[in-house]
């Protein structure tokens, strides 16, 4: 079976975030970008089921800016077998992001779509459900344990409460949770083996999906900040000092 | 503006995040229903009677509902949907799970954990671990709203009770089977709801060391939490995990023990009103957002809290 591994591109998670003093946005030039690592984590899910002969083949595929190749040879320097790049040049919503990997769902066939459960840019956490609903596919969703057997996935997410396993028809979604495993760095020959890997190019139009956002941006803030306070020197003036504020 | 919003809870009582989450609906709009969908879960339904500002209870009491699994909730929610304005859900693994395929199938955006309500159709939300807020506007569609609850204080109890009204359940879309469960059993506040949480980082070192925050946690009466680091490491459950990607916290007194303070860890505390760093490394990133911070060796530091806690002659 195939398996379908969206990646997005975004800032580095060690970047210190700025905001533009406009308002506009974070700034994006000069500023390292990496993928997505829950991304990162379903590419190497998927590439340890083909490892395991469950799968037959890992597409990755990256909607954004002719720069999203680099995110796309991440994912096939880890064992992705062929990319696919949707060129958009601007910022697209989740619910647009999921309708175009409906109809490569469409054009693919996989069996298993693995998408990170949210990007660590925008923390929406929707697009792998939005993507089941449009499919009408069951979702596993903040998954820290897949197992396929028999054409079904089992699927251990991490809940509020703890571990919840929910047993899913195929074809299914699986959204990461952290602890789903530990991606493997890339090595030298597999990066230069991944610069070979085909990745075929398409533009939002091809798939004739209107990609206009329909939230309004108005601006983008500074959270306020947290003042530095002060050092104690004994755990005694600590409690002292919790006293005081009434919190114990 | 008539507004449902999705009751979180384990099917014996209600979880504080409703009471939360109806504050939030109450900025948006003035007529809310709550729907309340699970098993033998009459309680919870009589229990969300019972917030202000509700209007009416929506029961569906059905086994299909037991384990909130998303594919049968989203299809519920969905027959319910062409009536209202809005629909809200806290931003619980449970909200965050169903409420996105309920969007996409009524084809409107999601707007994801929010904050504040600006206007009716303005909303703040935080974006890349809370280091920046985007404010949002969602005008000529139903909202659909996910709401970061520890940013709203809970509506308080009303009067009189809200009638309940018990509907069918939909469709079942056979898609999922619930398996099992392994859920921490704990006798502390829930994380999200405690008045207190003191969290164990990597310098906890092991979970037998845990046992230290667990007492002092106890101590307080206070919810425990963990970083990242010391889930990852195995010294807690991952419900225990404080962050951008677990749960958001906003206690009103929150110590961090041996945690160093990533980006991704105070994204789920740093509105928390008081918070105390207790750490051995002076440079640790969480002392710049401490109010009060002492450096030092957990292992010494805290059993010397224990003491000095005794010795202020009053119980905690």
């Amino acid at each position: 079976m195939k398996v379908l591994v969206p990646v997005k591109r975004v800032i580095d998670f060690n970047v210190a975030i700025r905001v533009k003093a406009d308002g506009s946005g974070v700034e994006r030039t000069n500023v390292k970008m990496s993928i997505n690592p829950f991304d990162e984590i379903a590419v190497e899910e998927a590439v340890r089921l083909r490892e395991a002969g469950i799968a037959s083949e890992v597409i990755a595929i990256s909607i954004g800016p002719r720069e999203c190749t680099e995110t796309l040879r991440t994912a096939l320097a880890m064992g992705a077998d062929r990319g696919l790049l949707i060129l958009a040049e601007q910022d697209i919503e989740p619910l647009t992001v999921a309708k175009v990997l409906k109809a490569v769902v469409a054009e693919e066939t996989p069996q298993l779509v693995i998408l990170g459960k949210q990007a660590i840019d925008d923390d929406c956490n929707q697009t792998g459900q939005m993507l089941a609903a449009l499919l009408d596919w069951p979702q596993g969703t903040f998954a820290s344990k897949v197992d396929i057997k028999n054409g079904r996935i089992s699927v251990t997410r991490e809940v509020d409460g703890g571990l919840q396993t929910v047993d899913l028809k195929l074809p299914a979604i699986v959204t990461t949770d952290l602890r789903l495993n530990e991606p493997r760095y890339a090595s030298l020959p597999n990066i230069m083996k991944a610069r070979k890997k085909p990745i075929a190019e398409k533009t939002l139009a091809d798939y004739g999906i209107d990609a206009t956002p329909r939230l309004k941006i108005l601006d983008v803030r500074e959270p306020s900040k947290r003042r530095t306070g002060e050092r104690l020197g004994t755990a005694a003036d600590l409690v002292g000092k919790l006293r005081q504020a009434g919190v114990i | 503006m008539t507004i449902l919003v999705l009751a979180e809870h384990d099917n014996t009582a209600l979880s504080e995040t409703t009471a939360r989450t109806l504050a939030c609906a109450g900025q948006i709009g003035a007529s809310i229903h709550i729907l309340v969908a699970g098993k033998d879960c009459g309680a919870v339904a009589e229990e969300a009677a019972t917030l202000s500002g509700v209007e009416k209870i929506l029961l569906a009491d059905d086994p299909l509902y037991q384990h909130a699994l998303a594919e049968p909730l989203a299809e519920l929610i969905l027959v319910l949907a062409p009536s209202y304005d809005a629909i809200l859900a806290p931003a619980t693994a449970n909200g965050k799970n169903v409420l996105p395929r309920v969007a996409a199938k009524r084809d409107v955006p999601q707007i994801s954990d929010i904050v504040a309500v600006e206007t009716p159709e303005i909303f703040l939300r935080p974006i890349y671990a809370g280091n920046a807020l985007q404010r949002v506007e969602a005008k000529g569609f139903q909202k659909i709203i996910t709401v970061r609850a520890s940013a709203f204080k809970p509506v308080a109890k009303a009067n009189a009770a809200a009638p309940i009204e018990s509907i069918l359940p939909a469709r079942d879309p056979r898609l999922s089977v619930f398996q099992n469960e392994v859920l921490s059993q704990s006798e502390r506040p829930e994380l999200t709801a405690a008045r207190i949480v003191v969290s164990g980082g990597r310098g906890v070192g092991s979970k037998e060391n845990f046992a230290l925050i667990e007492r002092i946690a106890d101590r307080l009466g206070a919810g425990v939490g963990a970083s990242r680091a010391a889930v990852d490491a195995g010294f807690v459950p991952n419900d225990y995990q404080v962050g951008q990607t677990g749960k958001i916290v906003a206690p009103e007194l929150y110590i961090a023990v041996g945690i160093s303070g990533a980006i991704q860890h105070l994204a789920g505390m740093k509105d928390s009103k008081l918070v105390v760093a207790i750490n051995k490394d002076e440079n640790a990133p969480i002392f710049a957002i401490a109010d009060y911070g002492v450096v030092g060796d957990l292992f010494e530091v805290l059993p010397e809290f224990e003491r000095a806690l005794d010795n202020a002659g009053k119980p905690a």
